[in-house]
């Protein structure tokens, strides 16, 4: 394997607390040297990054995959390579698949088609119950020596209290997080967008910021029970943000992720019954937006990730009612986010950091920096670079996307995987 | 006004300037004129209801499709009716409400029916905004016979139209909606109407049939009052329109049940002198008696339940006529 060189890149690890321009030096698939300026050997792949942001490949704890039973929305060869070109190198998938992967030789069937089929890393979430019924726990413990990074019902909530009580006291001896889906489901019925004048206007069920927030205290208070690690999925409103606040300034384990549309996008957007803009949890307000976003900032949220929701034209093509729930994400992630940034919401080091470093934190730290010796998975993007979003144009099969047309400034320009280019956008590499 | 000679076929292209559009779905996006022009057309409409022989050629020749996917007796009976004064063919379709989620998926369903030959497609649909889901992909004109709780614009259109007939006006009555409001489109329709067009409109309701956010959406609904206590709703009203009350609504768990409905919020005689002496009492129908409204309200002097169905037809005649007419533009 040649040397890779990335030169006179602004690298931004947040990891190491890194943040300067200089040279990345890459051999053999690991981080050799980072920061001082690397002078080329013959034969060395050379990457000129002048003006652009070089950064530990993203990793995204959420996304949904589809395969194995929906691979008419995504199938790992896809959706792996849409998230190349988003900037991820590891992506963790849910287990909502069908069959769900519930048990040892599907998970091991999904790290098989990831090895043979994938484009990047990918790492899967086996279910908390059996069938995602919230009946009886599934096989944690042999999934769990099978590498699934955590366990999730994604998609539903562990309804029953006692049994998510059973999940987390399992897991604690495994060293995985319970990722839970709050929202519930009784508070939540029928639910279509959130609740409001918004769902008033159109005669749809509203889903009140009150079904996820309890669901999100009773978990919080389960895992002061029993001392294991929650992490909560897409948080979506601000008394979500405070109850986990309040959980970590007592030291309760729990972590915390929030989706890009949570943070750019308001409920205004579902107007017109505009199918592309229904997701799970529904988008929200101005007020729950700019709470996340102060949690971002005060380490109350941990973690950006996608909540990638592919699927095809006809589950979105139909009756607001009837269409799927989820958003196209891998492809826009980037340029969505980046307009935070632009607007001095968020600093750029903090974003990269909820995309490596937070994520990796929670992954044991494998993953997610530019820390010498370790694989070499590199994002290179374009901060300022424009570009209109055509969703014609995602890898991903899933072209749902409530940003369609919409421009967007930021754009990944290139992304490396164990030393090798997964995805190239428009630089020149000689 | 539009006299009635002017109703024949080519004199449609005279609305031109106000009436711009090619399909009914929602009253929400309606201009002020545009619906005087609904209220000028109704008029000649019932008009030519009044002659010895009702009907005039100004559909002739045109297909008229009702696609009722929930059952429904005076809407679907009054599009038919609409539609056969005007000399239209009118093909009646029941869809399954199973098929609306699984199987052939509503486009192709309409692109169907518009292969069979229909100019104009009224349908009827349990999903809130199925309409604007369809209307992108249908040539055929589309009118919204009701959709989830979304929208019945004919409705309010008819509504109004009574209020007007019987009051002579809308600006500064005040109208008084009770009952499940949260999950009528009945109501949702006539909140956009009347509050369009002057109307100071109070919705009443047990608190778990209110829909969220009404008190705050004044620059939606200017001057809209959200009330609990139907004492207070009615006092002074000038309309009273109570809405259906779903036998559901008692087995989800959103009311303890009927008696404890009826004791807060049906129009009896003691809640009606609370109202105007000339105030009047409306029911979109179908009409459970001696629930939302008692036998001798519904039958007496102020009601004007009938009106309301006699004033659909001419109603939906009229939609039909102007509808055809943006068709030949």
């Amino acid at each position: 394997m040649k040397d890779l060189i990335v030169k006179n890149g602004r690298i931004i690890d947040p990891a190491n607390n890194f943040d300067a321009v200089g040279d990345i030096l890459v051999r053999d698939g690991v981080v050799k040297q980072v920061g001082t300026t690397v002078s080329a050997g013959p034969g060395s792949e050379i990457i000129d990054a002048r003006g652009k942001v070089v950064c530990p490949g993203f990793v995204d704890l959420h996304c949904h995959l589809r395969q194995p039973g929906y691979e008419a929305k995504e199938t790992i060869a896809t959706g792996t390579r849409a998230a190349a070109k988003g900037g991820f190198t590891t992506i963790c998938c849910m287990p909502n698949t069908n069959p769900p992967l519930d048990n040892l030789p599907l998970v091991e069937f999904v790290k098989s088609l990831a090895e043979k089929e994938g484009a990047i890393r990918v790492l899967p979430i086996g279910c908390i119950t059996r069938g995602r019924k919230g009946e009886e726990l599934s096989d944690m413990a042999e999934m769990s020596g099978a590498g699934v990074i955590g366990f999730s019902d994604d998609g539903n909530y562990v309804k029953n209290a006692r049994l998510m009580k059973c999940a987390m006291e399992y897991s604690q001896p495994l060293g995985l997080p319970i990722i839970e889906h709050c929202e519930d489901p009784d508070l939540a019925i029928d639910g279509q967008m959130n609740e409001g004048i918004i769902a008033t206007r159109l005669g749809l069920c509203g889903i009140p910021n009150a079904a996820e927030e309890v669901a999100v205290a009773r978990d919080i208070l389960l895992a002061q029970l029993t001392g294991a690690h929650l992490h909560i999925a897409h948080l979506s409103t601000k008394g979500s943000v405070e109850l986990l606040r309040w959980a970590k300034q007592r030291d309760i384990r729990v972590t915390g992720e929030v989706a890009p549309h949570h943070l750019t996008l308001t409920e205004e957007r579902v107007l017109g019954y505009n199918t592309a803009a229904k997701v799970n949890p529904p988008l929200r307000t101005k007020t729950d937006i700019e709470a996340l976003i102060d949690g971002l900032n005060d380490g109350t949220i941990d973690i950006i990730a996608t909540d990638h929701a592919p699927h095809s034209l006809n589950d979105k093509l139909c009756e607001f009612g009837a269409a799927a729930s989820g958003i196209s994400g891998f492809e826009t992630m980037l340029g969505s986010l980046m307009n935070l940034v632009a607007t001095g919401k968020i600093t750029l080091p903090l974003l990269i950091a909820k995309l490596t470093s937070g994520p990796g934190r929670l992954l044991g730290g494998r993953f997610g920096s530019l820390t010498p010796g370790a694989t070499a998975d590199i994002t290179i993007f374009d901060p300022g670079a424009e570009w209109t979003v055509d969703s014609g144009k995602f890898i991903s099969k899933g072209k749902n996307t409530p940003l369609q047309g919409e421009t967007l400034k930021g754009k990944v320009i290139l992304t490396v995987f164990g030393g090798a280019v997964v995805f190239t956008d428009d630089v020149k590499t000689p | 006004m539009i006299r009635s000679e002017q109703i024949e076929p080519c004199a449609a292209a005279e609305h031109s300037g106000a009436w711009a559009r090619r399909h009914v779905l929602d009253i929400e996006d309606f201009s002020v004129p545009e619906i005087e022009l609904v209220m000028q057309t109704t008029s000649a409409m019932k008009e030519i209801l009044s002659r010895p022989l009702k009907k005039v050629p100004a559909l002739r020749g045109k297909t008229v499709v009702t696609l009722f996917y929930e059952a429904s007796t005076r809407t679907r009976g009054s599009f038919e009716m609409a539609a056969k004064h005007l000399s239209a063919d009118v093909v009646n379709m029941t869809a399954q409400a199973s098929s609306v989620t699984k199987g052939e998926s509503l486009i192709n369903t309409l692109n169907t029916i518009e292969a069979i030959g229909a100019d104009i497609i009224i349908m009827r649909h349990p999903l809130s905004g199925a309409h604007y889901c369809a209307a992108p992909h249908v040539k055929a004109n589309l009118v919204n016979a009701g959709d989830g709780w979304h929208a019945h614009p004919t409705q309010a259109l008819l509504d109004l139209y009574t209020i007007l007939n019987r009051k002579g006006r809308i600006a500064g009555l005040k109208v008084v909606i009770v009952g499940d409001v949260k999950h009528s489109r009945v109501a949702h329709s006539n909140i956009w109407c009347l509050t369009k067009m002057g109307a100071n409109v109070v919705v009443c309701g047990p608190p778990t049939l209110l829909p969220e956010g009404l008190k705050t959406a004044q620059l939606l609904f200017p001057g809209i009052g959200v009330e609990t206590n139907i004492e207070k709703a009615v006092k002074d009203a000038d309309v009273v329109m109570e809405l259906r009350l779903q036998k559901e609504r008692m087995q989800s768990g959103l009311l303890p049940g009927l008696r404890d409905f009826i004791a807060g919020y049906q129009l009896d005689s003691k809640r009606l002198a609370l109202t105007k002496p000339d105030s009047i009492v409306m029911h979109p129908g179908p009409v459970n008696e001696d629930v939302e409204l008692a036998a001798d309200v519904l039958h007496g002097g102020r009601s004007v339940v009938n009106d309301q169905v006699t004033n659909g037809v001419a109603v939906r005649m009229a939609i039909l006529y102007l509808l055809a007419g943006s068709r030949e533009q």
